[in-house]
């Protein structure tokens, strides 16, 4: 135990030296855990719109004071030909052009019906079809008031109506910071752990330490456990000053146990740094440690569903998530925090996160070897 | 020669087709001074990750402090001191504080460390810079400290990889000043240099060329069987028909 | 004269150093390629499988028909026959189910009694994208059971809707991802690789031995960046044949235009990670800041997943100093909207800018580490 205490020391003495790092550390995750965790909205709002009026009518005219007062859409201009609302869609002036064609008004009071046409940017397919669900509350709500006018209208029998009446449990506005906040906390950690332990070895081995310390009769066990309690300690620091900031600043809900998400963080801190201990333990330089580190946690980031649903995926990039620490510790997160899961809730990716750990930090001891062969 | 502290029976490492050290054999006694001398790449290194346990031999004997290479490299470490060719205390932290921590990890007491410290610091005038960093000492210094710091837990034996490179004769003399002192409270000193008026100091010197040992002897003796006059002649006649693999 | 051809060596230096670590380089070759290919069909936005229960306190033909109706869109599967609400609450905290359909009790008959009914939707909230889209589509699910089910014939419509999905008929998310995709890798390998390299040398020591050679600064900057930018021009060329050949995504503008801009993109890039690597003196810090720093922001600020106008204002203002974000409007607007360079010449000259502050800005660090 006082060996460990030495090297544990040491290793603090060496990162709370390293002034270049220290912000790094510490600074620079919350900082983007603030900032970020308000970017990742899927909300779409303030539209920039274009109005194609031809036919220029009191009726055309409600129509598109309709639009431009529902607080969905900014009109920021109009135009009078296809090609010029092209233009405009190109050139990102509007997402959508509502064309009213001429004689729109007069189609109307002889037939009952006529015609608009919605064009709408849809490079973004999902901004694109939640557009175009605004554009049907809108002339849903404006021919509610119209069709009675109608001719006709008094001939029609009441239609039968199925009201679907909507509510969303543990987050009924929807409000996506709740959502973001310990996804990105997870990431923010899991960086941060992942870089100090996969570089820290392996900067033993060029800098040429390693030897000396291999010299001693210091047990591997003890070698291991010193190298990993810091980084350990220092992501559960991390962690908790991220849920301060979830809670303070962000007002982010905390339904579940703060003991569940520490034991549950404690358990992920030890799958992340034996991978890092690994990836140091299997390099040669920390330039080759950096790229491995680089390329799994740019893997783990983007297939964890913390930015687009699992369930988008298809099935075989669905089953690969199964092996993805990080998918598994955002989803606990999340529920616990939002839904209050207790641990039986969460068992499945627990007990997976446990096993990781235990394969990775005994592959880890394993391949750090005190005598080379 | 007394009870023989390190041992060697045709002691091989092989590397895929290369055979570093290719079979030697070797003792040395307690107390004594060997030097272990050798071309770039002869081998010398290699040789001694081996007897330091931090390198596992391909075939052959070895003991180190009566404790086998192959399954008691554990013992070995206990009983051993290194100080690597490469400078390897960790330049960030003070001289302080890397005598706190390698004293530590060989399980030396905290009152221990301290009083040893204070002495090792004093002895070697570094009290002053004592806590400032490694990395702002000179080399010469460094050196002196890592020497100091590898006998810190008084092992009976202590290896050094080419432990002055770099420095000027004069801070090299009195590095060996600290080695004769340690050699006269009966350490066992192993150490590789490529400086050939050091290898005159040594009791003993041996020189390896391809793996192999071309010579062991006083290097008095050494140099009247060849019939040089010096080491330098001597080192060259023995290197120079294969000289273009090393350097 | 002399000077060039020492230039030269110093490039063909750099090379080596690439190439002659294998592992390192099949990570510079490789990664981008395995990462443009997984993400390309794992980062989607399209949602497939709705996993539902239904609690059915109705059972009657109405109820019967719109449960036939959803499991036969293909989007729902139902995984649970609730008996009551109140199983609902488990199924959620277990991720068993995201939503929830209760028919009340004796609804069909409401429904031809009263003319109207109730459907309960409950979703999931916690996932807020997957909530509303799945929202979406029961309702509209349903909005097609009743326009079926009206029989009257001559009344009047109203407006009638006509949207045309401009540049993307079938709103895949492919077709915003990838080029999202495309900028996120270039940017992050170009960054790291030339942050990287150059500390690698200062913490090395070789750095200074450069510095006392004859080569000017900014010959061993350029020197750099040199070979690090030919491989990522291999990256640009293998990542745009992925997008079109595997994820179909279209080019619709030129060709050319798109090269250059990215080129372009890849030098500000190349300069961030020179900038960066003038201002640390580690490799460690150099990595931590190429990646540590860039990747969420990266991700979250450009408008690879989400939509810079939805976001709060002063984050729309951060925004625009990622250079991805510029990168990215350039790319959808050639590939998608065939868009021209007189669209996009704002945004080409954004990216222009800096690239040249940022080159600036590292020859000064870099002479200033000399004095």
């Amino acid at each position: 135990m006082r060996v460990i205490g030495f090297l544990l020391q040491k290793e603090f003495l060496q990162i709370f030296r390293n002034k270049g790092m220290l912000p790094i550390i510490f600074i620079m995750p919350l900082i983007q855990l603030v900032i970020l965790s308000n970017a990742a909205t899927f909300d779409v709002r303030n539209v920039p719109f274009n109005l194609q009026d031809l036919d220029r009518t009191s009726l055309s005219e409600n129509l598109s004071e309709q639009f431009t007062g529902s607080g969905y859409f900014q009109l920021t201009g109009e135009s009078s030909t296809s090609s010029q609302a092209l233009d405009v869609l190109v050139g990102r002036n509007a997402d959508l052009v509502l064309v009213i064609p001429e004689g729109f008004e007069k189609e109307l009071m002889r037939g009952g019906s006529a015609k608009v046409q919605l064009i709408i940017n849809a490079e973004d397919g999902f901004s694109a079809g939640v557009i175009q669900g605004y554009t049907n509350d809108i002339i849903t709500a404006f021919n509610r008031d119209l069709i009675p006018q109608l001719p006709g209208s008094a001939v029609a029998a009441p239609q039968p109506d199925i009201i679907v009446r909507s509510s969303a449990w543990y987050n009924p506005e929807l409000v996506y910071v709740d959502y973001m906040v310990p996804g990105i906390l997870v990431i923010l950690v899991t960086l941060v752990g992942l870089f100090l332990s996969g570089m820290n070895v392996v900067r033993e081995k060029e800098i040429g330490t390693i030897d000396q310390i291999n010299v001693t009769p210091m047990r591997r066990y003890q070698f291991i456990t010193g190298k990993l309690l810091p980084f350990w300690i220092i992501g559960l620091g991390e962690l908790t000053l991220g849920l301060i900031i979830a809670r303070v600043a962000f007002h982010v809900p905390m339904l579940g146990s703060y003991w569940l998400i520490y034991l549950v963080a404690g358990i992920y801190m030890l799958v992340v740094l034996g991978m890092g201990l690994l990836i140091s333990t299997l390099t040669d330089s920390q330039q080759q440690a950096m790229f491995i580190a680089w390329f799994f946690m740019v893997i783990f980031t983007l297939m964890s569903g913390l930015f687009t649903a699992i369930e988008s995926m298809p099935h075989w990039a669905q089953n690969m998530t199964l092996a993805n620490p990080v998918r598994h510790f955002v989803d606990i997160m999340r529920r616990v925090m939002l839904k209050g899961s207790g641990i039986r809730e969460i068992a499945v990716p627990l007990a997976i996160l446990t096993a990781d750990a235990a394969l990775l930090i005994t592959l880890a001891v394993n391949r750090y070897r005190k005598v080379s062969d | 020669m007394s009870e023989p502290v390190i041992h060697t029976e045709e002691l091989t490492r092989t590397f895929g087709e290369f055979r570093a050290v290719d079979g030697i054999s070797f003792s040395v006694g307690a107390g004594e001074v060997f030097g272990f001398l050798g071309a770039n790449g002869a081998g010398k290194t290699t040789a001694m990750k081996m007897l330091t346990g931090l390198l596992l031999p391909t075939s052959g004997k070895a003991t180190v402090a009566g404790f086998d290479v192959f399954s008691e490299t554990e013992s070995i470490k206990r009983n051993i001191g290194y100080m690597s060719q490469r400078f390897s205390l960790y330049d960030d932290l003070t001289a302080r504080e890397n005598i706190r921590f390698f004293g530590g990890i060989y399980g030396l007491s905290s009152s221990i460390i301290k009083e040893k410290s204070e002495a090792l610091l004093s002895s070697l005038d570094l009290i002053a810079v004592a806590d400032s960093r490694i990395s702002d000492l000179p080399l010469g210094w460094k050196q002196k400290l890592a020497f100091s710091v590898a006998l810190l837990h008084e092992p009976k034996i202590v290896f050094l990889d080419e432990p002055t490179g770099g420095v000027d004769p004069l801070t090299r003399r009195r590095f060996w000043d600290m080695i004769y002192e340690a050699a006269d409270k009966g350490v066992t000193v192993f150490v590789t240099t490529h400086y050939m008026d050091e290898a005159e100091y040594c009791d003993r010197v041996s020189i390896m060329v391809n793996g192999r040992i071309a010579a062991l002897d006083t290097p008095m003796a050494m140099k009247s069987s060849f019939g040089v006059t010096t080491m330098d002649e001597l080192f060259i006649r023995l290197v120079r028909p294969t000289a273009g693999d090393g350097i | 004269m002399k000077e060039w051809s020492s230039f030269v060596g110093f490039v063909v230096k750099e090379f080596y150093h690439i190439f002659r670590d294998r592992r390192t380089a099949a990570i510079l070759f490789g990664m981008p390629v395995i990462q443009l290919l997984l993400f390309g069909y794992a980062i989607r936005n399209e949602i497939q499988e709705v996993k539902i229960g239904i609690a059915d306190l109705s059972r009657d033909a109405v109820s019967q028909a719109i449960t036939d109706k959803l499991l036969s869109s293909g989007t729902f599967v139902l995984i649970k026959n609730l008996q009551s609400p109140a199983e609902i609450e488990g199924a959620f905290r277990s991720g068993a189910m995201s939503e929830a359909i209760v028919f009340e009790p004796a609804s069909g008959k409401e429904i031809q009694r009263e003319g109207s009914m109730d459907i309960q939707v409950i979703t999931d909230g916690s996932d807020p994208n997957v909530s509303r889209i799945v929202t979406g589509y029961t309702a509209s699910v349903v909005r097609d059971y009743l326009s079926e089910a009206a029989t009257t014939i001559g009344a009047p419509k109203g407006v009638v809707p006509v949207p045309l999905m401009m540049f993307n008929p079938g709103l895949k998310s492919v077709y915003l991802f990838v080029p999202g995709l495309m900028a996120l890798i270039l940017m992050l390998v170009s960054a790291l690789m030339t942050s990287i390299s150059i500390t690698r040398e200062k913490e090395s020591g070789t750095m200074e031995v450069l510095l006392v050679s004859s080569l000017r600064p900014i010959q061993i900057i350029v020197g750099k960046v040199v070979p690090y930018f030919l491989l990522s021009f291999i990256n640009v060329v293998s990542i745009l044949v992925i997008a079109s050949l595997v994820f179909g995504v279209p080019c619709r503008g030129s060709v050319v235009l798109l090269m250059a801009e990215s080129l372009l993109f890849i030098i500000t890039a190349l300069s961030l990670g020179m900038f960066i690597s003038t201002i640390t003196g580690s490799q460690q810090v150099a990595m931590m800041i190429s990646l540590g720093g860039l990747l969420l922001p990266t991700i979250l600020l450009s408008g690879f997943i989400f939509p810079v106008a939805s976001m709060p204002l002063p984050l729309q203002v951060i925004s625009n100093v990622i250079p991805a974000k510029w990168y990215l409007i350039i790319v959808r607007a050639i590939m998608l909207k065939g868009a021209s360079f007189a669209v996009l010449w704002q945004e080409t000259l954004v990216l222009a800018v800096m690239t040249v502050v940022l080159i600036g800005a590292s020859l000064r660090n870099f002479s200033e580490r000399l004095q």
